[in-house]
């Protein structure tokens, strides 16, 4: 899933310094998995930025919606209802919701109020790691399910360097040595044999190295 | 010979190499240059120039290399992954030798996150064993990575780097294999405190055959004090400093620890010189190229052959 | 500001801090009448939005009471009230809000006077903290919209 964490409440209480009613607009998949930007914490902003102006003798009025997803424009088509009665719109979408109302509603003033962050899995509650940078060209065939792109701090794609420290990375003790779980792995599964082949120089082509990538699937267009 | 690389001849030659490194000045102070390498040009067969050494800004390794290289010497530039993609390396590379410099190191590099700029982005395009082999097709081919041929192919002597102590141990033969097969012709091993886990490697090594394939140079450093040898044993990825090593430079008073640090080089180096898949040292004196000359010649390396 | 009583939102579990309240009433140990009692099953039943709200409708400070560490009777909902009371806390201080207006304090069901006494003490640390900002600027709070 796509993680993202909430922005500083003071980056966001300066976006809409200037507007009086916010359409806040919370996501129901990724970022409600990962509580940055679903129906809760939509309820839980929209509460302390009441709070902010309250305290300053100023009323914000806020309207609170969750998409099912920011990311389909039959969804964000919702918004219409709401789009006039707003000065702003605040998303908790990652970028792409916030993109997608952006380029729908030409009109409104889009602000994001996460970071989107990565591409991951979680590991434990709570917590989450990044597990893959969609290079478009997935090697974790010939990995043994374990990403040198996105797990090694310097994607080595025939690794490991030589900083490697008690099976953890030169940049510090959390973060696992990619190469060193792969190795583990080609072991596990008895095709040690399989380390010795080279990898060759990637294209770097289908993971945006050829500018913003699309998909478009002609069996599905109506 | 493949190329006009002194290190080249010299390896070939059946007599044992020695090289050893300077590190480019961060800013402009081509003087600098000169005289560290000035310091160590009769007791070498090649200077290795850093690039950007632990991800802090440094005059480019190529430049460095072109002023030592107009001082009649013989540079050895390192060229890391890190900060250039594959077209500004090979154009490095072309551009290198047009100045003469003819043999060059392959590196990952050190991460971003050590130096001075850790907001940059760390290119890795490639990795150093794609460099190799990128470096041996445009010599070998006369062919860019891409697949189009060139006009006059750069003679590089390739290098490389191999650590025998990071883990898995068990690893460390494959990956030089690995960079065998890529096509190095000359590694250079992290400086060696621990000579025992050291010849375990090179067992290795040798079981596989890899030393007639490669020529390897051993790491030597000499610790300046028991502090520098705790630093290296703690704080550096990669690194390998036994107790006994602390324990003998603690064991002397702190004027006499430079004078016992050069002593235990010097004794590995008559250890390992024994050693007939080692073939040649690799001299790492850290802001200390004054001492390298001495090391060299109390080993017994000096003069250096006439090839 | 003189004369000023806080009004505080107890958010109390029913198998330990309300059971601790009624003890403290029956064995006639006074506790401030500022503090306003919400009986809840556990006190994992409290979300951060519950504390929020509170504070919005002009709470001058707020408190979740539940069972002693380890010993929460559905097991591990005293720990998530701690972790939101936490949260909230960190909002309040990205507002310029004062954290101390929200507290998490654990107890048994037979302590009457603990109860007594930490409604005491969050009482008046609340009269030193003054009204809820929200209270001070004299705006009435939102109503729940």
């Amino acid at each position: 899933m796509i993680t993202a964490e909430q922005k500083p409440m003071q980056e966001i209480i300066r976006y809409l310094a200037p507007y009086s009613k916010i359409l806040l607009v919370g996501c129901n998949e990724c970022v409600t998995v990962c509580a940055a930007g679903g129906r809760k914490e939509v309820g839980l902003l929209a509460s302390a930025l009441h709070l902010n102006s309250l305290k300053q003798g100023k009323t914000i009025d806020i309207k609170e919606i969750t998409l099912e997803r920011q990311c389909d424009p039959e969804y964000v088509e919702e918004l219409t209802a709401y789009i006039d009665g707003a000065d702003a719109v605040l998303s908790m979408a990652c970028g792409c919701g916030v993109q997608s109302i952006a380029t729908r509603f030409k009109e409104a003033h889009v602000y994001p109020a996460v970071n989107t962050k990565f591409m991951g899995a979680s590991l434990s509650q709570g917590v989450w790691a990044e597990r893959c940078q969609g290079c478009g060209d997935c090697m974790l065939g010939i990995t043994a399910g374990i990403c040198p792109v996105s797990r090694c701090s310097k994607s080595l794609l025939n690794g490991p360097c030589g900083g490697t420290s008690n099976g953890q990375c030169e940049i510090g003790p959390e973060t696992d040595c990619a190469w060193r779980l792969i190795w583990e792995r080609l072991k596990a599964l008895g095709i040690q044999e399989r380390y010795e082949e080279l990898n060759d120089a990637k294209d770097w082509r289908p993971a945006g190295g050829a500018g913003p990538r699309k998909i478009i699937r002609e069996d599905l267009a109506l | 010979m493949k190329t006009t690389s002194r290190l080249e001849r010299v390896l070939a030659s059946g007599a044992m190499a020695v090289t050893s490194e300077v590190g480019p000045p961060r800013g402009v102070d081509v003087e600098s240059v000169r005289t560290k390498a000035s310091m160590i040009k009769d007791h070498v067969d090649g200077i290795n120039v850093t690039d950007n050494q632990t991800a802090m800004v440094r005059m480019s390794s190529m430049a460095a290399g072109v002023i030592i290289k107009q001082m009649g010497l013989d540079p050895i530039i390192q060229m890391v992954t890190r900060d250039r993609n594959r077209l500004a390396m090979q154009s490095e590379v072309i551009g290198a030798a047009a100045f003469g410099i003819d043999t060059m190191l392959c590196l990952s590099g050190d991460h971003p996150k050590f130096g001075d700029h850790p907001m940059a982005k760390g290119v890795y395009d490639i990795d150093s064993v794609q460099l190799i082999q990128c470096v041996k097709k445009m010599r070998d081919e006369g062919k860019f990575q891409g697949g189009a041929e060139m006009k006059g192919n750069p003679k590089m002597f390739i290098g490389a780097a191999a650590n025998p102590f990071a883990d898995p141990f068990e690893l460390r033969v494959m990956r030089l294999a690995k960079k065998v097969k890529a096509g190095v012709d000359f590694v250079q091993t992290q400086c060696i405190f621990n000579l025992d886990k050291f010849e375990a490697w090179m067992d290795g090594v040798e079981e596989r055959g890899l030393d007639k394939q490669v020529h390897i140079l051993a790491g030597i450093t000499p610790m300046k004090s028991v502090g520098m040898a705790r630093y290296m044993k703690n704080r550096v990825p990669g690194m390998d400093v036994p107790d006994e090593v602390i324990k003998r430079m603690a064991g002397v008073s702190k004027e006499q620890q430079p004078e016992e640090g050069i002593k235990i080089a010097v004794e590995s180096m008559e250890r390992l010189k024994e050693r007939k898949g080692v073939h040649g040292f690799h001299i790492m004196a850290i802001e200390w190229e004054e001492r390298v000359a001495e090391i060299v010649e109390k080993a017994g390396m000096y003069p250096r052959p006439q090839v | 500001m003189e004369n000023f009583e806080p009004e505080i939102v107890a958010f109390c579990c029913h198998y330990c801090a309300y059971t601790a309240a009624d003890m403290a009433g029956s064995k006639r140990i006074s506790y401030p009448s500022n503090v306003k009692i919400i009986r809840v099953p556990c006190t994992g039943k409290v979300d951060a939005i519950h504390i929020m709200k509170a504070l919005e409708r002009g709470a001058d400070g707020v408190y979740v009471a539940g069972c002693l560490e380890g010993d929460c009777h559905f097991k591990t909902g005293n720990t998530r009230a701690k972790q939101r009371v936490d949260r909230v806390k960190k909002i309040l201080g990205d507002l310029g809000w004062e954290p101390e207006r929200v507290a998490m304090i654990n107890m048994s069901a037979g302590m009457g006077e603990r109860f007594a006494k930490t409604a005491l003490e969050f009482t008046e640390q609340i009269k030193t903290l003054g009204p809820n900002p929200v209270r001070q600027a004299e705006i009435q709070p939102q109503t729940m919209g």
